[in-house]
């Protein structure tokens, strides 16, 4: 269907209107309708994701300390640059590899980057917070004893295998 | 070609009408998301990862309680009408349904339902945890899929973060990973012109409307997906009060839009409705969207009580059945578009028929 109004583009917004009790529907194109100040999706769902992605690797934002957009995900090998092109990201590690950078864009996104909701009994935040290596540890005995649970074996190896290293 | 009745249901017990308001709101669904550590997500994912993921999955899904009398279907190994049948049955994502076409065949993407549960594997994230209920139904809703998510929880090492919480492929989703959408029918707003100031209005509070299918759709046949936005940083509990609250307002204003109908341009809506009705029962070719959009008003004629004897549950079903893939399904010959509308038209016609002389 083309636009009433332009007659050329292909009509989007299509808009009924009630008046002195007569009922008229229109159909638009996006340009028309917004030259008619018809307010639509398109315009009303404004979306900071999309400036976020657009200003990355501009200089002076926080990617400096992470490495630049060039910096690469130990995991799985992702940059901010893949990021930026794909709007997702490579993996789990990466919310902690460019953690600061993320914490900037989930406060953007979602007015916090502080998670208050539910979480498993194994994730609860431990008493006193391990750090660095003593934690991994933790973090894979507890992820261990879990997959021997579910008799995922595949997984209880490989851990195994990283618990060995680390230890 | 799948066989449908192995779905518990059918996969659309929500279509049956029973829920709280479900004259003007159709469904509920809650989605969440999840994603295994130590595995990329899925957009960087390799082959053997994926299987890997179904694999574990499946294991843990098969000791599941829930699981008995469920279903897997393998999307690689599903014809591509049943894909899209699937779709349009609101079971499956569209980026599940076109995940084998992309991964020539190797995606490892896979749905299993039961009951009004599901649960999607290897979508964007690797996990997508939904249900789906008649009507306005939030904390039941939520209640259900709390209890496959800690089951999974428990058997699966969920990728989750002290601080951002559960870790997604898209940071949208960080946090609770939880979507709650209401599938709304607002034909009052949408003819009194109010419904821009009220889609304007979500958009403030933190929440977002979609079409029909979700992210990326049209909106047809005045129905809007309301859902929230941000997913971090509130409780679960918080993110569907916050919702439930705006939806019940949003019905609210439906409700005086149609009244503000009746009262001042009562003859024109009733000519409408019936126009409405009139054309479904005797059209000998209907489009998809024409047919949408006639069903908005006939179901707008049902809510304001002007069309006696035709339920919500056959204006639902309806809105299933006449879609391109379950017209398809119902007719082996792969019609044409032309056929598809004379079929979609004699489809509709027949449940009219019936319907009508059940009533008489």
């Amino acid at each position: 269907m083309v636009c009433d109004n332009c007659g050329e583009r292909e009509a989007a917004i299509h808009l009924t209107q009630i008046v002195d009790n007569t009922v008229t529907t229109m159909h638009l194109c996006e340009q028309c309708a917004a030259a008619k100040g018809v307010e639509t999706g398109a315009s009303v769902a404004k979306f900071p994701l999309g400036d976020f992605l657009a200003s990355l690797g501009k200089p002076g934002s926080s990617q400096a300390a992470e490495g630049g957009a060039d910096a690469a995900c130990p995991a799985c090998g992702g940059t901010l640059q893949d990021f930026r092109q794909t709007g997702r990201l490579g993996c789990a590690r990466c919310y902690t590899t460019f953690e600061a950078h993320l914490r900037d864009l989930l406060r953007r996104l979602h007015g916090s980057s502080q998670h208050v909701g539910e979480r498993y009994a194994a994730t609860a935040a431990p008493a006193e917070p391990a750090t660095g290596p003593a934690r991994a540890v933790g973090e894979l005995r507890e992820q261990l004893r879990r997959a021997i649970e579910s008799e995922n074996f595949e997984l209880a190896a490989e851990l195994r295998d990283r618990l060995k290293v680390l230890e | 070609m799948i066989d449908l009745k192995l779905i518990p249901d059918g996969g659309l017990g929500w279509l049956d009408a029973s829920g709280p308001m479900s004259n003007i709101v159709l469904s509920t669904r809650v989605r969440l998301a999840r994603n295994l550590d130590g595995m990329p997500f899925n957009v960087r994912s390799s082959e053997p990862e994926r299987r890997r993921v179904l694999d574990q999955v499946d294991r843990v899904w098969q000791r599941l309680p829930v699981a008995r009398g469920g279903v897997r279907f393998l999307v690689d190994e599903l014809e591509p009408g049943d894909r899209v049948l699937l779709h349009e049955r609101h079971l499956i994502s569209k980026e599940l349904a076109t995940a084998a076409v992309e991964r020539n065949g190797a995606s490892h993407a896979a749905v299993y339902l039961a009951g009004s549960l599901g649960l999607m594997v290897n979508e964007e994230d690797h996990l997508r945890l939904q249900v789906f209920h008649s009507g306005f139904a939030l904390s039941q809703a939520y209640a259900d899929l709390e209890r496959l998510d800690r089951d999974l929880g428990s058997a699966l090492p969920v990728a989750f973060h002290q601080e951002f919480g559960y870790l997604t492929a898209c940071p949208t989703n960080a946090g609770t990973g939880l979507r709650a959408s209401v599938l709304i029918h607002l034909p009052g707003l949408v003819l009194t012109k109010e419904i821009a100031k009220v889609l304007q209005g979500l958009t403030q509070v933190g929440l977002t409307f979609r079409g029909l299918y979700g992210e990326g759709s049209e909106v047809v046949g005045n129905f809007f997906q309301l859902s929230n936005q941000t997913t971090l940083g509130k409780t679960e509990d918080e993110l569907l009060d916050h919702l439930g609250k705006i939806v019940r307002q949003v019905v609210t204003y439906e409700e005086q839009a149609r009244q503000v109908l009746l009262r001042d341009a009562p003859t024109i809506i009733e000519d409408k409705v019936w126009r409405a009705y009139a054309l479904l029962r005797y059209a000998r070719s209907l489009s998809f969207e024409e047919t949408m959009n006639l069903l908005s008003g006939v179901r707008l004629g049902v809510g304001l009580k002007l069309i006696p004897k035709l339920s919500v549950y056959t204006l639902n079903k309806l809105l299933i059945y006449t879609q391109p893939a379950h017209l398809a399904a119902l007719d082996v010959r792969a019609p044409q578009d032309s056929e598809q509308r004379a079929a979609r038209a004699s489809y509709v016609r027949a449940v009219l028929e019936e319907e009508a002389a059940r009533g008489a």
